[in-house]
């Protein structure tokens, strides 16, 4: 049995122990929030946070996991970040097909939790590796810089 | 894609009678609702008793195919154009909702069944969305449905109050009577407009009076695709469901020899191993262990002919076939005669590669077959074709197939096509219960219907003064149309093939364009791929023309400006990108500016593009200018974030795209080596939208469509080398 606490909620699945997180909260938990998109960790759809830290799950083994917290798309909204991301993403109306969107939001919402005014270069360095085949990269770097204005206006935050 | 050459050549063919319309109900009905480029079809009256069984049970009123409001209040719109990112899910409930008179907020999608002769989409005279034409043939039958039901609502509420009809009007999915100020909602007048005839003609409102239409009304799919709620396909779960990895003969046009499966069927999890002609499939409790059953499986192919089969093999017969002439598509003037008289002759040649989709969400498909039904959970750009193809397949009538459309994870023409689905019932069949068949990426790049290789030979005179006397493009290609519409390939003319071609927006002389059928080998499909003809042929053309312009010294805005007399909805879009783009502007060395103009799917596009390139030779797309025509425009947000997007897939193809051959095999398997634009990589991207009052024209593709030749226009101002070749990468621009 593999332990894994997701989104708050503690799960025990009978899976192998190399099984990638992708698939198992996919197929096994029922979580299809989270994508697959290449199984190489080349697209960054099935992007997920391990203690808010974005990892591909489709390379990451559920042995890996250990007693991380896993947050997918379906609790982002709960954070901070994540909540004035999807925000954002609404206000500018940045999804098309929608599929690559999940990893694009978990990749945004990790960058803005760890740096509340990124730059084009920061987008650039924490958004490379999330594929949208549907053309929205302007769009998520304007919704990025409109959710960062949002953090950086939050009570504390400097502006 | 531009589907206007495939709506027309279906229906030049006076004696068709094509899925079930008749040509005459067909031309009455247009003639009926105006017609024009845009022939509408409309089937009123109610629905069958077939299809309210399917309803729900709280569905009081139906006045046609695509509306039901219920004693709740409730709107369902049934939507028959699929939604794979274009915004059909708003644009065309925006269309229905503006006559209708209710909120957008307020009305509930849902997905059409298969049904051509409710859902035809007259472009394909079938159930079908893709060649950018949904707005365009939605445009006036939608409207009409919804136009339809607040009559009929209208009516109700004036025979319940015993009022006149007209001092009533409707307002927000309510009824009002003016004089009282009585309000009555849809809901509470359902059962009464059900039994009230449906009125034969209906008046639509005046552009001036829309008050939804031409506002940047918010995408109704976005909210689930934000917070992962939004299912696509590959997502269904159902109970008992089994999931199914596939491989077929990695050498496209081989069999399956046999399979040892031994190690494979004794992997926890793995359930049955699935043998078909060409492929082999595990059926497993989860992907994981499908995708370990499929790695264990000791697998022997015939590789059958096309095992030795190298890409230069393929080019060769292109090169050959296009030596020699082909079907004329376009005659004018005389142009031997005109080349001969011409003060100089320029020549060239241009080859394209054959692209993949690489749509984000894999081929998924779920299927349950059983004894008298199959159902199938699939998104699909062809519901009707889906059907049919499973219906041949499990041996059933196509009403006992029923399709399930689900949200598509991107579609740019891989999903107008059924393979992936034939495949999926074919395993079914041999499975108890529902499985779920996902392709992995690899699958799904080594296994796609191309687009497809071109080989282009272009020739042109020009006079003293550097303008074109005479103009002749030989293209050769395989033709989607004989496979995909065999009853639009006639004369052994393609139409997509020289779309874009035959039908410049420049005024010339002497024109003759012809076509060339070159088939690849065996076992490589040939479909449509986003901006289909004319994105192969505007490259070509407007590469060329620019050939035309250095070699006339002439600047090329000028040079075509000059050409776009006729023209005057191109020549203003030509104008406006170029002046936005600050054309003519001096930029520092490696640094180029590169324009492009179009006419296609009904809509006029320029774009500019600004490049640098490095001494290296890399190439840095700095910005895009594009000016857009598309007439009157019914979601102003949605048209800039195709024209975005459609822009980057051209950037992506122009710069990255190819897919080759060695050994029979596709040697692209991944994102790694069939690479797509990255953040970092975009360029800005600027969209400009001319206020036109002319009827709506398609938005989807031409984005994608102009901007390869911007950019090899540009690489050319930037460095002095033609890009003749696609993708870029191949070309050396090093400099020094």
């Amino acid at each position: 049995m593999t332990s894994l606490r997701i989104n708050g909620k503690q799960y025990e699945l009978d899976v192998p122990d190399d099984m990638p997180l992708l698939w198992a909260l996919r197929d096994v938990v029922g979580l299809t929030g989270t994508k697959f998109g290449c199984g190489m960790a080349l697209c960054g759809a099935c992007t997920v946070h391990l203690d808010g830290r974005p990892v591909r799950s489709c390379v990451t083994p559920v042995s890996a996991v250990g007693s991380a917290n896993i947050t997918t798309i379906e609790a982002i909204g709960q954070t901070p970040s994540g909540a004035k991301v999807q925000q954002a993403w609404l206000d500018l109306e940045v999804v098309q097909c929608g599929y690559c969107q999940p990893g694009q939001i978990m990749s945004a919402a990790a960058l803005l939790a760890g740096n509340p005014n990124p730059g084009d270069a920061d987008i650039d360095a924490a958004m490379a590796g999330n594929l949208c085949r549907c053309g929205t990269y302007p769009r998520i770097r304007a919704a990025i810089k409109r959710a960062a204005r949002a953090t950086s206006t939050a009570p504390g935050a400097s502006s | 894609m531009s589907f206007e050459a495939l709506h027309n050549a279906v229906n030049d063919d006076a004696g068709s009678e094509l899925r079930g319309v008749s040509r005459r109900s067909f031309l009455k009905t247009s003639a009926a609702t105006g017609g024009g480029l845009l022939l509408s079809f409309y089937l009123p009256g109610p629905l069958d008793s077939a299809h309210a069984a399917d309803a729900s049970a709280a569905q009081a009123f139906a006045p046609n195919a695509f509306i039901r409001i219920a004693r709740d209040g409730g709107v369902n719109l049934i939507m028959s154009y699929v939604e794979m990112g274009q915004g059909t899910y708003t644009s065309i409930p925006m269309l229905i909702a503006e006559e209708l008179e209710v909120e957008l907020r307020q009305v509930r999608l849902e997905a059409a069944p298969a049904d051509d002769r409710r859902y035809m989409n007259p472009f394909f005279r079938s159930q079908a969305t893709g060649g950018s034409t949904s707005v365009r043939s939605a445009w006036q039958p939608l409207r009409q449905a919804g136009a339809t039901a607040r009559v009929m609502l209208i009516s109700a509420a004036a025979q319940t109050w015993k009022v006149d009809v007209s001092s009533c009007r409707a307002e927000k999915g309510e009824v009002i009577h003016g004089p009282s100020g009585r309000r009555l909602r849809y809901g509470a007048l359902a059962d009464t407009a059900a039994t009230l005839p449906v009125p034969e003609r209906v008046t639509l409102k005046a552009p001036r009076d829309f008050k939804l239409i031409g506002t940047s009304a918010r995408r109704l799919d976005s909210p689930d695709k934000v917070n992962g709620k939004a299912q696509f396909s590959i997502d269904l779960r159902l109970p008992g469901m089994k999931i199914a990895a596939v491989a077929a003969c990695p050498v496209l046009g081989g069999k399956l020899d046999g399979v040892e499966d031994g190690k494979a069927r004794a992997i926890q999890g793995v359930s049955q191993v699935v043998r078909l002609d060409n492929a082999v499939a595990v059926v497993a409790a989860h992907t994981w262990a499908a995708k370990q059953g499929l790695a264990a499986l000791d697998i022997r192919w015939d590789h059958g002919p096309n095992a030795r089969l190298g890409n230069a093999d393929i080019v060769r017969q292109y090169e050959q076939a296009s030596a020699s002439s082909g079907v004329v598509a376009r005659n004018e003037g005389n142009v031997s005669k005109a080349m001969a008289s011409a003060a100089r002759k320029l020549e060239a040649v241009y080859q394209l590669p054959f692209l993949a989709h690489a749509t984000m969400e894999p081929p998924s498909c779920t299927v349950h077959v059983r004894k008298d039904v199959c159902d199938i959970w699939v998104g699909t750009q062809v519901a009707t074709r889906a059907q049919a193809v499973a219906a041949r397949v499990t041996g059933l009538s196509p009403e006992r197939v029923r399709i399930h459309n689900q949200l598509l994870g991107g579609g740019f023409g891989r999903r107008l096509e059924v393979d992936f689905i034939e495949q999926a019932v074919l395993i079914a069949r041999q499975v108890e219960g529902p499985v779920k068949v996902v392709w992995t990426r690899e699958e799904d790049i080594q296994h796609d219907i191309y687009r497809p290789y071109y080989y282009d030979r272009l020739a042109a005179g020009l006079d003293g003064q550097g303008r074109p006397v005479a103009w002749s493009h030989r293209v050769t290609a395989s033709s989607i149309y004989a496979r995909w519409v065999p009853q639009a390939f006639r004369g052994g003319l393609d139409r997509d093939a020289v779309e874009g071609a035959a039908d410049l927006p420049y005024a010339l002389p002497n024109v003759h364009v012809e076509y060339v059928r070159q088939e690849p080998p065996r076992g490589i499909t040939t479909g449509f791929w986003r901006g289909v003809g004319p994105t192969h042929n505007v490259f070509v053309v407007e590469s060329f023309v620019d050939e035309l312009a250095v070699a006339a010294k002439t600047d090329p805005v000028e040079y075509r400006r000059a050409l776009l007399g006729e023209s005057p909805r191109a020549r203003a879009v030509l104008e406006l990108a170029a002046k936005k783009a600050n054309w003519g502007q001096p930029l520092p060395a490696g640094y180029g500016r590169g324009v492009s103009v179009q006419y296609a799917f009904g809509s006029y596009l320029s774009q500019v593009a600004e490049v640098a390139v490095s001494k290296e030779g890399e190439v840095r797309v700095r910005r895009m200018v594009c000016a857009v025509d598309c007439g009157l425009v019914v979601n102003p947000d949605t048209v800039r974030a195709q024209i975005e997007g459609g822009i980057i897939f051209g950037l992506t193809a122009a710069l990255f795209g190819e897919i080759t051959f060695k050994d029979g095999r596709v040697e692209q398997t991944n994102f790694n080596n069939y690479r797509l634009l990255r953040i970092n990589e975009t360029p800005e991207i600027e969209v400009i939208l001319v206020k036109s009052g002319e009827a709506p024209g398609g938005i989807g593709e031409p984005g994608t469509v102009g901007a390869a030749p911007a950019l090899a226009n540009a690489i050319f101002a930037a460095t002095g080398k033609r890009i003749r070749t696609l993708p870029v990468r191949g070309t050396d621009l090093r400099s020094g």
